[in-house]
């Protein structure tokens, strides 16, 4: 252990390259940050404004980006009613909250991230599951509150429990997951067959 | 009601008076609260991971009491909580030998130590009765945030900050009334950015883009990041006292590594945004840094295999320094491997909340985490029986640690396989062929290859379970009847 220490091995350099590269990242970090919520703040291209609720929502593939994109359509106000961006704002403030405070994300799955022991909600509004577009609100909203007593059998046998819903955070929850359904999620999750292309291939 | 308080008070701390020993100074006796509290919450965390293992088996079991969500938040939080609890234990264990000189404020350490633990206890009450709330700000500050990992309520954040803060101080005060040196230098500033960090994740916000956008600053950059400069401080002490590791090499590496995993890590942070509604060049930097994550994994796996060889294995303390050897790899394989097998776009648009993150996050947590902390308490049990002999000839031929160190890390191993085979099966069926909707989603848990896996992962979360209760009973017995004093290294130089 006599022989000295190489230059490209020693102590002093390698403390200094510590420094550099850990402050390089995060600035670079802090710089990639404030454009990336500039460009998800709500009413952007990505994350859409929260009256977007008041629209028809779909999720296609987009052969010139090569991927799926929501497709947001014609007028389709949320439980017949036509709302202004500040009412849905506060709609979907109370549906947020509701999934948070009933730990909704230890069972299912919101953008993909969860538990694994139920399913993913990213497009939830838009599944197959509901039937058709017609009914799928009022179903949406009886299952909310009570999800036992109007559970469907799937092949693994697990149901949801009944969480205390009211009626109010039930119509908030369902307008979270329509907004939601809308997030430009970048072709996650790819494939999907909206209820919508169940009606129109 | 000050008598009830003093009364109240006296009983607590009387719940630690079994780790009083003569043989320890300040910092190691709230070291050793801290690590008895710590495997508790480990036999926690396994206790409530099997409940909901077995959930997966029988959906009925305990539904409407401890429904999954329970257990499964309780799962990791436990686990989240007793390896900091770990960590901090470990870092007031060295902090006098370190700096050379007692503790400044070790007073306001030991208050800090009884508020969090009682933080702790009163917010996993609160998840077992109470479990939920209305979808009001109220439940958010008192019940449950709701929020993967960090679920614990607002008025338990402001608390877990001000602990840290105190513990901080205890650091960085105790530093500069002593010595520093690289390996203080590293871990007070890692300390700075992780106190910092967990503040991203404490306010509320409506759009759940950006919300999860902070919600991984706290996430990963706490796991993938100043955890592992965390634990590579904990391993340089560790190499030093163990092997006598000469301080210079042992600097060198860990600057390297702090180079190597910030360099990585910061920026493979952009892994988590692919997918959350964040912009698409977060593929190009989340893939490329994340890819990049595993080599200061091989290079600490490098450097602790090198610092045995070159001493022999001669080591003082032969269990931790097989649970030492363990991390190295348990680390390598199970954040590298492991995180690179998903990490790119390509295929994580497929894994991506499949069980391959349960898979992954089994393997890696405790490779990474629980492996480096079991090394330091048979650290701290040595010194604490008035450091004892504890190489190689122990009673036994020393078969309670050696099977325990089989039996954690064989059941561990052998649920990952299970999980990744679950995630294999979810991701090709669920997501590839039958486009993720919930038909699609109900068809992969229900087919056979799942619900085998799911049999197995419950069988190999048995063996873990009889691993730590050997653990336990090994971290209660070993050198009890030891006569031989610890075995002297001779430094270089």
């Amino acid at each position: 252990m006599s022989q000295q220490t190489p230059n490209w091995a020693s102590e002093a350099r390698w403390k200094k390259i510590a420094i550099w590269v850990t402050a390089g990242s995060f600035v670079l970090l802090i710089f990639l940050t404030f454009d990336t919520l500039s460009k998800t703040s709500v009413g952007g291209e990505r994350v859409r404004a929260y009256s977007v609720i008041n629209q028809e929502i779909d999720y296609r593939f987009d052969a010139q980006k090569n991927r799926f994109m929501p497709v947001i359509g014609k007028e389709a106000p949320l439980f017949g009613k036509v709302v202004t961006e500040a009412e849905a704002e506060q709609l979907v403030t109370l549906g947020k909250k509701t999934v948070q405070s009933k730990n909704c994300m230890n069972c299912h799955t919101l953008l993909g991230n969860g538990a694994y022991y139920a399913p993913d909600l990213t497009k939830a509004w838009l599944d197959p599951n509901w039937i058709d577009a017609a009914n799928r609100e009022n179903l949406m909203l009886a299952f909310l509150k009570d999800p036992v007593g109007n559970a469907r059998a799937n092949a693994s046998g697990r149901k949801m429990p009944n969480l205390g819903i009211t009626d109010e955070e039930a119509h908030g929850i369902v307008a979270f997951l329509k907004w939601m359904s809308a997030i430009d999620t970048n072709g996650f999750p790819n494939n999907f067959k909206t209820i919508n292309a169940k009606e129109q291939p | 009601m000050s008598a009830i308080l003093s009364n109240v008070s006296g009983k607590v701390t009387s719940l630690f008076a079994f780790t009083e020993s003569p043989h320890l100074n300040g910092g190691q006796k709230l070291a050793s609260k801290y690590f008895t509290v710590a495997m508790v919450l480990f036999l926690a965390q396994l206790l409530f991971g099997l409940l909901a293992a077995i959930q997966f088996i029988w959906p009925n079991f305990l539904f409407g009491w401890l429904d999954f969500s329970v257990n499964r938040m309780v799962h990791t939080n436990a686990m989240v909580v007793w390896l900091l609890y770990g960590f901090l234990g470990s870092v007031y264990w060295f902090l006098e030998e370190e700096s050379g000189t007692e503790i400044v404020g070790l007073k306001l350490g030991v208050i800090g130590f009884y508020v969090l633990t009682i933080a702790v206890t009163l917010v996993v009450l609160v998840y077992l009765l109470i479990q939920t709330g209305p979808g009001k700000d109220a439940s958010i500050w008192f019940i449950n945030e709701g929020r993967e990992y960090i679920e614990a309520p607002r008025w338990a954040d402001i608390g877990i900050v001000v602990v840290i803060l105190v513990f901080f101080y205890n650091v960085a005060a105790t530093f500069a009334k002593g010595r520093w040196s690289g390996v203080s230098g590293v871990l007070t500033l890692d300390l700075i950015a992780l106190a910092g960090l967990y503040t991203a994740g404490m306010f509320y916000l409506t759009n759940i883009t950006a919300d999860q956008y902070w919600w991984w600053w706290v996430i990963h950059l706490w796991v993938e990041a100043t955890w592992e400069v965390l634990v590579g401080c904990i391993m340089a002490w560790s190499l030093m006292h163990l092997l006598g590791a000469r301080r210079k090499i042992v600097q060198t590496w860990l600057y390297i590594e702090v180079a190597l995993m910030f360099g990585s890590g910061i920026l493979g942070l952009g892994h988590h945004y692919f997918w959350i509604g964040t912009p698409d060049y977060w593929f190009s930097i989340g893939g490329f840094f994340s890819a990049l994550e595993p080599i200061p994994l091989v290079a600490m796996v490098v450097h602790s295999v090198y610092d045995a060889g070159v001493h022999k294995f001669k080591a003082t303390n032969h269990p931790a320094m097989a649970w030492i050897i363990a991390h190295t790899f348990g680390n390598f394989i199970g954040a590298g491997v492991w995180g690179f097998m998903q990490t790119l776009p390509q295929i994580n648009l497929y894994t991506h909340g499949t069980q391959w993150s349960a898979s992954h996050g089994h393997i890696a947590f405790f490779g990474a985490y629980a492996t480096i902390n079991i090394a330091f308490f048979y650290m701290a049990v040595q010194k604490w029986r008035g450091n004892v002999w504890m190489s190689g000839d122990l009673p036994g031929n020393g078969w309670k640690w050696k099977w325990s160190v089989g039996l954690l890390n064989f059941g561990v191993l052998g649920m990952t396989v299970a999980l990744l085979i679950a995630g294999y099966e979810q991701a090709f069926i669920e997501r590839a062929m039958q486009g993720s909707t919930w038909d699609a989603y109900f068809a992969a848990q229900s087919h056979p290859w799942f619900r085998e896996a799911m049999v197995w992962r419950t069988v190999f979360g048995l063996v873990t379970i009889g691993g730590l209760g050997l653990l336990i009973w090994d971290l209660m017995t070993i050198g009890k009847d030891e006569s031989r004093p610890s075995l002297v290294l001779t430094h270089e130089e």
